[in-house]
Protein backbone atom coordinates (compact mmCIF):
# COMPACT_ATOMS: atom_id res chain seq x y z
CA UNK A 1 0.00 0.00 0.00
CA UNK A 2 1.53 3.60 -0.67
CA UNK A 3 0.09 6.58 0.03
CA UNK A 4 -1.46 9.61 -1.41
CA UNK A 5 -0.82 12.35 0.47
CA UNK A 6 -0.74 13.25 3.96
CA UNK A 7 -4.02 14.44 5.54
CA UNK A 8 -3.36 17.70 8.35
CA UNK A 9 -4.89 16.18 11.01
CA UNK A 10 -3.02 15.64 13.74
CA UNK A 11 -3.54 13.15 16.49
CA UNK A 12 -4.15 9.65 15.36
CA UNK A 13 -5.20 10.08 11.91
CA UNK A 14 -2.69 8.19 9.74
CA UNK A 15 -1.08 8.80 6.02
CA UNK A 16 -3.90 8.00 3.34
CA UNK A 17 -3.83 4.68 2.63
CA UNK A 18 -5.93 3.19 -1.20
CA UNK A 19 -5.91 0.12 -2.73
CA UNK A 20 -4.93 2.48 -5.44
CA UNK A 21 -4.18 5.78 -5.21
CA UNK A 22 -3.78 6.55 -8.93
CA UNK A 23 -7.37 6.00 -8.62
CA UNK A 24 -7.71 7.63 -5.51
CA UNK A 25 -6.03 11.23 -7.46
CA UNK A 26 -7.95 10.94 -9.91
CA UNK A 27 -11.58 10.70 -8.01
CA UNK A 28 -9.97 13.39 -5.75
CA UNK A 29 -8.97 15.61 -9.12
CA UNK A 30 -12.38 14.88 -10.73
CA UNK A 31 -14.64 16.19 -7.36
CA UNK A 32 -12.24 19.49 -7.48
CA UNK A 33 -12.89 19.63 -11.36
CA UNK A 34 -17.15 19.05 -10.58
CA UNK A 35 -17.39 21.64 -7.66
CA UNK A 36 -15.30 24.52 -9.74
CA UNK A 37 -18.11 23.65 -12.32
CA UNK A 38 -20.82 24.37 -9.59
CA UNK A 39 -18.88 27.11 -8.67
CA UNK A 40 -20.38 27.98 -5.99
CA UNK A 41 -18.80 29.14 -2.70
CA UNK A 42 -20.25 25.71 -0.77
CA UNK A 43 -22.04 22.32 -1.87
CA UNK A 44 -22.68 20.57 1.38
CA UNK A 45 -23.80 16.85 1.43
CA UNK A 46 -24.51 14.60 4.17
CA UNK A 47 -23.58 10.81 5.14
CA UNK A 48 -26.10 9.32 7.63
CA UNK A 49 -23.71 6.27 8.92
CA UNK A 50 -21.46 5.88 11.72
CA UNK A 51 -18.87 3.94 10.38
CA UNK A 52 -19.28 6.48 7.14
CA UNK A 53 -17.99 8.79 9.19
CA UNK A 54 -15.12 6.66 10.70
CA UNK A 55 -13.72 6.04 7.16
CA UNK A 56 -13.98 9.65 6.75
CA UNK A 57 -12.16 10.86 9.43
CA UNK A 58 -9.97 7.60 9.96
CA UNK A 59 -8.43 7.73 5.98
CA UNK A 60 -8.23 11.54 6.38
CA UNK A 61 -10.81 11.53 3.64
CA UNK A 62 -11.96 15.50 3.93
CA UNK A 63 -8.37 16.70 3.24
CA UNK A 64 -8.56 15.05 -0.33
CA UNK A 65 -11.88 17.04 -0.76
CA UNK A 66 -12.04 20.24 -2.09
CA UNK A 67 -12.57 23.22 0.01
CA UNK A 68 -15.87 23.91 -1.76
CA UNK A 69 -17.14 20.36 -0.66
CA UNK A 70 -18.63 20.28 2.80
CA UNK A 71 -19.39 16.89 3.73
CA UNK A 72 -21.25 16.51 7.19
CA UNK A 73 -22.48 13.38 9.20
CA UNK A 74 -26.18 13.45 10.03
CA UNK A 75 -28.44 11.56 12.32
CA UNK A 76 -26.19 8.49 11.61
CA UNK A 77 -25.13 6.82 15.34
CA UNK A 78 -28.21 5.07 16.53
CA UNK A 79 -26.94 5.09 19.91
CA UNK A 80 -26.41 9.21 20.04
CA UNK A 81 -30.00 8.84 19.02
CA UNK A 82 -31.74 6.93 21.43
CA UNK A 83 -33.22 9.38 23.37
CA UNK A 84 -32.85 10.23 27.56
CA UNK A 85 -36.78 8.62 28.43
CA UNK A 86 -35.14 5.27 26.58
CA UNK A 87 -32.04 5.13 28.95
CA UNK A 88 -34.50 5.85 31.61
CA UNK A 89 -36.56 2.93 31.14
CA UNK A 90 -33.66 0.28 31.11
CA UNK A 91 -32.26 2.24 33.74
CA UNK A 92 -35.70 1.56 36.07
CA UNK A 93 -35.69 -1.81 35.14
CA UNK A 94 -32.12 -2.46 36.20
CA UNK A 95 -33.07 -0.84 38.97
CA UNK A 96 -35.76 -3.12 39.82
CA UNK A 97 -34.15 -6.19 39.55
CA UNK A 98 -33.84 -6.98 35.85
CA UNK A 99 -30.69 -8.09 34.17
CA UNK A 100 -30.02 -5.74 31.18
CA UNK A 101 -28.33 -6.87 28.20
CA UNK A 102 -27.20 -4.10 25.58
CA UNK A 103 -24.85 -3.09 23.22
CA UNK A 104 -21.65 -1.95 24.45
CA UNK A 105 -21.87 1.70 23.71
CA UNK A 106 -25.39 1.98 25.26
CA UNK A 107 -23.75 1.68 28.78
CA UNK A 108 -22.43 4.84 29.10
CA UNK A 109 -25.26 6.78 27.33
CA UNK A 110 -26.59 9.39 29.70
CA UNK A 111 -30.25 9.33 30.59
CA UNK A 112 -32.60 11.74 32.65
CA UNK A 113 -30.43 10.86 35.62
CA UNK A 114 -28.10 8.44 35.19
CA UNK A 115 -26.86 5.78 32.79
CA UNK A 116 -26.88 2.18 32.78
CA UNK A 117 -23.24 2.54 33.84
CA UNK A 118 -24.04 4.35 36.74
CA UNK A 119 -27.14 1.92 37.52
CA UNK A 120 -24.47 -1.09 37.28
CA UNK A 121 -22.14 0.59 39.88
CA UNK A 122 -24.74 0.92 42.25
CA UNK A 123 -25.03 -2.73 42.15
CA UNK A 124 -28.01 -2.88 39.16
CA UNK A 125 -27.17 -5.74 36.91
CA UNK A 126 -25.84 -5.25 33.38
CA UNK A 127 -24.47 -6.84 30.52
CA UNK A 128 -22.61 -5.83 27.39
CA UNK A 129 -23.60 -8.21 24.45
CA UNK A 130 -22.67 -8.18 20.75
CA UNK A 131 -25.49 -9.77 19.27
CA UNK A 132 -29.02 -10.46 20.21
CA UNK A 133 -28.73 -14.03 20.75
CA UNK A 134 -25.90 -13.53 23.48
CA UNK A 135 -29.18 -12.05 25.19
CA UNK A 136 -31.31 -14.98 24.78
CA UNK A 137 -27.96 -17.63 25.71
CA UNK A 138 -27.61 -14.71 28.97
CA UNK A 139 -31.54 -15.25 29.65
CA UNK A 140 -30.89 -19.19 29.14
CA UNK A 141 -28.24 -19.49 31.48
CA UNK A 142 -29.92 -17.33 34.58
CA UNK A 143 -32.96 -17.24 36.70
CA UNK A 144 -33.28 -13.66 36.38
CA UNK A 145 -36.01 -11.52 34.04
CA UNK A 146 -33.01 -10.70 31.34
CA UNK A 147 -34.34 -7.87 29.31
CA UNK A 148 -32.26 -7.18 25.73
CA UNK A 149 -32.33 -3.18 25.53
CA UNK A 150 -32.29 -3.41 21.76
CA UNK A 151 -31.07 -0.46 19.87
CA UNK A 152 -29.80 0.46 16.27
CA UNK A 153 -30.60 1.15 12.36
CA UNK A 154 -32.28 -1.73 10.30
CA UNK A 155 -29.69 -3.81 10.33
CA UNK A 156 -29.23 -4.80 13.88
CA UNK A 157 -33.72 -4.52 14.01
CA UNK A 158 -33.56 -7.47 11.92
CA UNK A 159 -31.33 -9.11 13.90
CA UNK A 160 -33.91 -8.39 16.84
CA UNK A 161 -36.99 -9.46 14.43
CA UNK A 162 -35.32 -12.80 13.53
CA UNK A 163 -34.49 -13.85 17.52
CA UNK A 164 -38.46 -12.89 18.08
CA UNK A 165 -39.28 -15.07 15.51
CA UNK A 166 -37.37 -17.84 17.22
CA UNK A 167 -39.86 -20.35 18.59
CA UNK A 168 -38.06 -21.48 21.69
CA UNK A 169 -37.22 -18.38 23.22
CA UNK A 170 -36.72 -18.65 27.40
CA UNK A 171 -39.49 -17.76 29.29
CA UNK A 172 -37.76 -14.43 31.18
CA UNK A 173 -36.45 -13.33 28.10
CA UNK A 174 -37.96 -9.73 27.09
CA UNK A 175 -37.17 -6.76 24.49
CA UNK A 176 -37.52 -2.98 24.88
CA UNK A 177 -36.91 -1.71 21.87
CA UNK A 178 -35.35 1.25 20.77
CA UNK A 179 -34.96 0.55 17.39
CA UNK A 180 -34.42 3.33 14.95
CA UNK A 181 -36.18 3.63 11.53
CA UNK A 182 -34.05 6.03 9.29
CA UNK A 183 -35.76 7.32 6.24
CA UNK A 184 -38.12 9.43 7.96
CA UNK A 185 -35.01 10.82 10.02
CA UNK A 186 -33.31 11.68 6.69
CA UNK A 187 -36.73 13.93 5.70
CA UNK A 188 -37.16 15.82 8.49
CA UNK A 189 -33.28 16.84 8.30
CA UNK A 190 -34.16 17.71 4.53
CA UNK A 191 -36.97 19.85 5.53
CA UNK A 192 -35.11 22.09 8.76
CA UNK A 193 -35.56 25.70 7.50
CA UNK A 194 -31.78 26.05 8.03
CA UNK A 195 -30.42 22.96 6.07
CA UNK A 196 -27.82 23.66 3.17
CA UNK A 197 -27.48 19.77 2.33
CA UNK A 198 -27.78 19.24 -1.25
CA UNK A 199 -27.58 15.64 -1.37
CA UNK A 200 -27.31 12.18 1.09
CA UNK A 201 -24.49 9.39 0.84
CA UNK A 202 -26.51 6.53 2.28
CA UNK A 203 -24.77 3.73 4.14
CA UNK A 204 -23.99 0.52 2.58
CA UNK A 205 -25.08 -2.01 4.43
CA UNK A 206 -28.13 -0.42 5.54
CA UNK A 207 -28.85 -0.58 2.15
CA UNK A 208 -28.24 -3.97 2.02
CA UNK A 209 -31.19 -4.60 3.88
CA UNK A 210 -33.67 -1.87 2.87
CA UNK A 211 -32.41 -2.20 -0.74
CA UNK A 212 -31.80 1.17 -2.85
CA UNK A 213 -35.42 1.70 -4.17
CA UNK A 214 -36.63 3.05 -0.36
CA UNK A 215 -34.74 6.09 -1.08
CA UNK A 216 -36.83 6.99 -4.12
CA UNK A 217 -39.99 8.51 -2.64
CA UNK A 218 -37.52 10.78 -0.64
CA UNK A 219 -36.01 12.22 -3.69
CA UNK A 220 -39.22 12.43 -5.40
CA UNK A 221 -40.99 14.43 -2.55
CA UNK A 222 -37.59 16.11 -1.26
CA UNK A 223 -35.89 17.02 -4.63
CA UNK A 224 -32.44 15.96 -3.20
CA UNK A 225 -30.14 13.12 -4.54
CA UNK A 226 -29.53 10.23 -2.63
CA UNK A 227 -26.25 7.67 -3.54
CA UNK A 228 -25.65 4.69 -1.64
CA UNK A 229 -21.84 4.31 -0.90
CA UNK A 230 -19.61 0.99 0.07
CA UNK A 231 -17.20 2.19 3.17
CA UNK A 232 -13.67 1.74 1.95
CA UNK A 233 -12.11 5.05 0.84
CA UNK A 234 -12.37 4.60 -2.49
CA UNK A 235 -16.01 3.64 -2.32
CA UNK A 236 -16.48 6.75 -0.37
CA UNK A 237 -15.08 9.10 -2.67
CA UNK A 238 -16.81 7.17 -6.01
CA UNK A 239 -20.24 8.05 -4.22
CA UNK A 240 -19.36 11.56 -3.60
CA UNK A 241 -18.34 11.79 -7.16
CA UNK A 242 -21.94 10.48 -8.41
CA UNK A 243 -23.35 12.60 -5.57
CA UNK A 244 -22.05 15.95 -7.03
CA UNK A 245 -22.65 14.88 -10.89
CA UNK A 246 -25.71 14.61 -10.00
CA UNK A 247 -25.59 17.45 -8.11
CA UNK A 248 -24.40 19.72 -10.41
CA UNK A 249 -27.05 18.61 -13.14
CA UNK A 250 -30.10 19.10 -11.21
CA UNK A 251 -30.81 15.70 -11.45
CA UNK A 252 -32.92 14.33 -8.29
CA UNK A 253 -32.19 10.59 -8.65
CA UNK A 254 -31.10 7.53 -6.24
CA UNK A 255 -27.84 6.04 -7.61
CA UNK A 256 -26.61 2.84 -6.62
CA UNK A 257 -22.50 2.75 -6.27
CA UNK A 258 -22.38 -0.47 -3.66
CA UNK A 259 -23.53 -3.10 -6.54
CA UNK A 260 -21.65 -5.53 -4.89
CA UNK A 261 -23.91 -5.36 -1.66
CA UNK A 262 -26.71 -3.38 -2.47
CA UNK A 263 -30.10 -4.22 -5.25
CA UNK A 264 -33.06 -2.31 -5.72
CA UNK A 265 -35.04 -4.20 -3.31
CA UNK A 266 -33.10 -5.02 -0.55
CA UNK A 267 -33.26 -8.41 1.42
CA UNK A 268 -36.50 -8.94 1.22
CA UNK A 269 -36.70 -11.91 3.62
CA UNK A 270 -34.86 -9.69 6.53
CA UNK A 271 -37.32 -7.00 5.61
CA UNK A 272 -40.55 -8.98 5.95
CA UNK A 273 -38.99 -10.30 8.99
CA UNK A 274 -38.59 -6.58 10.53
CA UNK A 275 -41.96 -5.40 9.53
CA UNK A 276 -43.63 -8.38 10.89
CA UNK A 277 -42.09 -7.70 13.88
CA UNK A 278 -41.88 -4.19 14.12
CA UNK A 279 -44.23 -1.17 13.64
CA UNK A 280 -43.64 2.40 13.61
CA UNK A 281 -43.81 4.33 16.09
CA UNK A 282 -43.26 7.89 16.31
CA UNK A 283 -41.26 9.41 18.76
CA UNK A 284 -38.54 12.08 20.06
CA UNK A 285 -34.68 11.24 18.35
CA UNK A 286 -33.11 12.42 21.24
CA UNK A 287 -31.99 16.14 20.90
CA UNK A 288 -32.86 16.69 17.09
CA UNK A 289 -37.07 16.07 16.74
CA UNK A 290 -39.91 14.34 17.31
CA UNK A 291 -39.62 12.17 14.25
CA UNK A 292 -42.99 10.47 12.99
CA UNK A 293 -42.71 6.73 12.10
CA UNK A 294 -39.18 7.05 13.12
CA UNK A 295 -39.25 4.37 16.27
CA UNK A 296 -39.54 0.56 15.40
CA UNK A 297 -41.53 -0.92 18.48
CA UNK A 298 -42.62 -4.56 18.68
CA UNK A 299 -46.58 -5.20 17.45
CA UNK A 300 -49.23 -6.15 19.97
CA UNK A 301 -49.06 -10.08 18.60
CA UNK A 302 -45.17 -10.13 20.40
CA UNK A 303 -46.83 -8.05 24.05
CA UNK A 304 -45.44 -11.12 25.68
CA UNK A 305 -41.63 -10.11 24.51
CA UNK A 306 -42.20 -6.29 25.19
CA UNK A 307 -40.73 -5.50 28.21
CA UNK A 308 -43.17 -2.24 28.23
CA UNK A 309 -46.23 -4.87 27.89
CA UNK A 310 -44.81 -7.26 30.57
CA UNK A 311 -43.65 -4.78 32.76
CA UNK A 312 -44.61 -1.59 34.91
CA UNK A 313 -41.81 0.95 33.83
CA UNK A 314 -42.43 4.47 36.19
CA UNK A 315 -39.58 6.72 34.82
CA UNK A 316 -41.03 9.07 36.27
CA UNK A 317 -38.94 8.95 39.95
CA UNK A 318 -36.06 9.92 37.42
CA UNK A 319 -37.46 13.15 36.13
CA UNK A 320 -37.26 14.52 39.00
CA UNK A 321 -32.95 15.13 38.76
CA UNK A 322 -32.11 18.32 36.96
CA UNK A 323 -29.77 17.55 34.63
CA UNK A 324 -26.23 18.67 35.21
CA UNK A 325 -25.32 22.54 33.67
CA UNK A 326 -22.52 20.65 31.35
CA UNK A 327 -25.09 18.57 30.45
CA UNK A 328 -27.18 21.57 29.19
CA UNK A 329 -24.13 22.92 27.11
CA UNK A 330 -23.80 19.59 24.65
CA UNK A 331 -25.12 20.45 21.28
CA UNK A 332 -24.76 16.22 20.24
CA UNK A 333 -28.54 17.29 18.45
CA UNK A 334 -27.24 20.29 16.21
CA UNK A 335 -24.45 18.65 15.46
CA UNK A 336 -26.59 15.51 14.08
CA UNK A 337 -29.06 17.72 12.18
CA UNK A 338 -26.88 18.70 10.29
CA UNK A 339 -26.03 22.60 11.81
CA UNK A 340 -22.44 22.40 13.37
CA UNK A 341 -19.73 20.53 13.67
CA UNK A 342 -17.73 18.90 16.88
CA UNK A 343 -15.90 21.96 16.92
CA UNK A 344 -18.30 24.56 17.61
CA UNK A 345 -18.89 22.62 21.15
CA UNK A 346 -16.98 24.52 23.03
CA UNK A 347 -17.00 21.93 25.48
CA UNK A 348 -15.15 19.85 22.59
CA UNK A 349 -11.82 17.96 24.30
CA UNK A 350 -12.17 20.22 26.90
CA UNK A 351 -14.97 19.57 29.59
CA UNK A 352 -16.42 16.96 26.83
CA UNK A 353 -14.14 13.71 26.05
CA UNK A 354 -14.30 9.99 25.31
CA UNK A 355 -12.85 9.22 29.46
CA UNK A 356 -16.27 11.84 30.63
CA UNK A 357 -18.36 11.89 28.19
CA UNK A 358 -20.79 14.78 28.36
CA UNK A 359 -23.07 13.79 25.75
CA UNK A 360 -23.93 10.73 23.80
CA UNK A 361 -21.72 11.70 20.61
CA UNK A 362 -19.02 11.75 22.84
CA UNK A 363 -19.91 7.91 24.62
CA UNK A 364 -20.46 5.82 21.01
CA UNK A 365 -17.86 4.83 18.31
CA UNK A 366 -20.00 5.63 16.19
CA UNK A 367 -20.87 9.50 17.14
CA UNK A 368 -19.54 12.54 15.48
CA UNK A 369 -17.86 13.82 18.68
CA UNK A 370 -16.00 10.81 19.70
CA UNK A 371 -14.26 9.63 16.08
CA UNK A 372 -13.07 13.85 15.85
CA UNK A 373 -11.95 13.36 19.14
CA UNK A 374 -10.02 9.66 18.11
CA UNK A 375 -8.99 10.87 14.75
CA UNK A 376 -7.65 13.95 15.17
CA UNK A 377 -10.68 16.04 14.50
CA UNK A 378 -11.53 17.75 11.24
CA UNK A 379 -8.28 19.02 9.43
CA UNK A 380 -7.24 22.43 8.92
CA UNK A 381 -7.63 23.16 5.28
CA UNK B 1 -23.57 -1.23 14.22
CA UNK B 2 -23.21 -0.28 10.60
CA UNK B 3 -20.09 -2.17 9.03
CA UNK B 4 -20.86 -6.33 8.46
CA UNK B 5 -17.82 -8.42 8.46
CA UNK B 6 -17.64 -10.96 5.12
CA UNK B 7 -16.22 -14.60 6.00
CA UNK B 8 -16.22 -17.75 4.42
CA UNK B 9 -18.64 -20.56 4.66
CA UNK B 10 -17.45 -23.82 5.53
CA UNK B 11 -20.45 -25.96 6.42
CA UNK B 12 -24.02 -25.18 6.62
CA UNK B 13 -26.65 -26.70 9.37
CA UNK B 14 -30.19 -25.95 8.65
CA UNK B 15 -30.03 -22.24 9.62
CA UNK B 16 -26.63 -22.09 11.01
CA UNK B 17 -23.14 -21.98 9.03
CA UNK B 18 -20.11 -22.31 9.93
CA UNK B 19 -18.05 -19.51 8.50
CA UNK B 20 -14.15 -18.57 8.27
CA UNK B 21 -13.22 -15.17 9.18
CA UNK B 22 -9.50 -14.85 8.47
CA UNK B 23 -8.53 -18.21 9.43
CA UNK B 24 -11.10 -18.09 12.84
CA UNK B 25 -14.28 -20.46 12.69
CA UNK B 26 -17.35 -18.84 13.76
CA UNK B 27 -20.76 -19.84 13.83
CA UNK B 28 -23.61 -17.33 12.24
CA UNK B 29 -27.33 -17.42 11.66
CA UNK B 30 -28.94 -17.89 8.12
CA UNK B 31 -32.29 -16.58 9.32
CA UNK B 32 -32.12 -13.44 7.06
CA UNK B 33 -30.09 -14.01 4.36
CA UNK B 34 -32.05 -13.73 0.73
CA UNK B 35 -30.17 -16.42 -1.06
CA UNK B 36 -29.49 -20.12 -0.54
CA UNK B 37 -25.77 -20.25 1.30
CA UNK B 38 -23.26 -23.14 0.34
CA UNK B 39 -19.79 -23.87 1.78
CA UNK B 40 -17.53 -21.80 -0.39
CA UNK B 41 -19.53 -19.10 -0.61
CA UNK B 42 -18.89 -15.24 1.19
CA UNK B 43 -21.44 -14.01 3.18
CA UNK B 44 -21.53 -10.52 5.32
CA UNK B 45 -21.68 -10.89 8.60
CA UNK B 46 -24.06 -8.52 10.90
CA UNK B 47 -24.15 -8.98 14.40
CA UNK B 48 -24.43 -12.43 14.64
CA UNK B 49 -26.42 -12.65 11.02
CA UNK B 50 -25.89 -12.92 7.41
CA UNK B 51 -27.57 -9.98 5.58
CA UNK B 52 -25.85 -10.74 2.33
CA UNK B 53 -24.29 -13.71 0.27
CA UNK B 54 -21.47 -11.60 -1.68
CA UNK B 55 -21.58 -12.46 -5.51
CA UNK B 56 -18.28 -14.42 -5.98
CA UNK B 57 -16.54 -11.77 -8.41
CA UNK B 58 -16.54 -8.90 -5.72
CA UNK B 59 -15.17 -10.84 -3.09
CA UNK B 60 -11.49 -9.43 -3.51
CA UNK B 61 -12.42 -6.23 -3.56
CA UNK B 62 -15.09 -6.46 -0.17
CA UNK B 63 -11.71 -8.10 1.88
CA UNK B 64 -9.49 -5.69 1.25
CA UNK B 65 -10.85 -2.60 3.50
CA UNK B 66 -11.02 -5.33 6.68
CA UNK B 67 -7.36 -6.97 6.02
CA UNK B 68 -6.04 -3.53 6.22
CA UNK B 69 -8.79 -2.56 9.42
CA UNK B 70 -8.06 -6.09 11.29
CA UNK B 71 -4.01 -5.51 11.17
CA UNK B 72 -4.16 -2.12 13.04
CA UNK B 73 -3.67 -1.13 16.41
CA UNK B 74 -6.46 -2.46 19.28
CA UNK B 75 -7.16 1.11 19.79
CA UNK B 76 -7.93 2.02 17.04
CA UNK B 77 -11.98 2.46 16.80
CA UNK B 78 -13.17 1.23 13.43
CA UNK B 79 -11.02 -1.90 13.67
CA UNK B 80 -12.77 -2.40 17.19
CA UNK B 81 -15.62 -2.19 15.92
CA UNK B 82 -14.80 -4.64 13.52
CA UNK B 83 -13.50 -6.97 15.62
CA UNK B 84 -16.57 -6.44 17.87
CA UNK B 85 -18.87 -7.83 14.71
CA UNK B 86 -16.71 -11.14 15.29
CA UNK B 87 -17.13 -11.15 18.70
CA UNK B 88 -21.09 -10.96 17.69
CA UNK B 89 -20.98 -14.75 15.99
CA UNK B 90 -21.21 -17.64 18.22
CA UNK B 91 -17.78 -20.01 18.96
CA UNK B 92 -18.38 -23.31 17.31
CA UNK B 93 -20.47 -26.11 18.76
CA UNK B 94 -22.53 -22.94 20.96
CA UNK B 95 -25.50 -22.81 18.63
CA UNK B 96 -28.82 -24.03 19.67
CA UNK B 97 -30.29 -25.65 16.35
S1 LIG C 1 -18.34 17.50 22.48
FE1 LIG C 1 -19.53 16.51 24.10
S2 LIG C 1 -20.80 18.12 24.95
FE2 LIG C 1 -20.06 18.85 22.95
S3 LIG C 1 -21.64 18.24 21.49
FE3 LIG C 1 -20.14 16.61 21.52
S4 LIG C 1 -20.94 15.16 23.03
FE4 LIG C 1 -22.03 17.11 23.38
Amino acid sequence: MTSVGTSKISGQAKELKFRDPAQARALSARLAGLCDEIGRESVQVMHVCGSHEQAIARYGLRAVLPKTLDLIMGPGCPVCVTDMPEVDEAVVLAVDGALIATYGDMVRVPGTAKSLADAASEGARVEVVYSASQAVELARSCEAEVVFFATGFETTAVATAAIVLQDDLPPNFSILSAHKYVPPAMEIVARIPETRVEGFLAAGHAATITGWGLFEDFVDRYGLPVVVAGFEPLDILAGLVRLVELIRDGQAKVENMYPRCVTREGNTVAQDQMWRVFRTASGMWRGIADIPNGNLRLREEFAHLDARARFDIDTRRLRAHVPSKLTERCICGTIMSGLALPTDCELFGKECDPENPVGACMVSSEGTCKIWHQYGGHPEL
Amino acid sequence: MCLGVPGQVVEVNGLVASVDFWGVRREVRLDIVDQPVEPGDYILNHVGFAIRKIPAEEIEETLALYEELLQAAESDMMSADVHGELEATAPEGDGHD
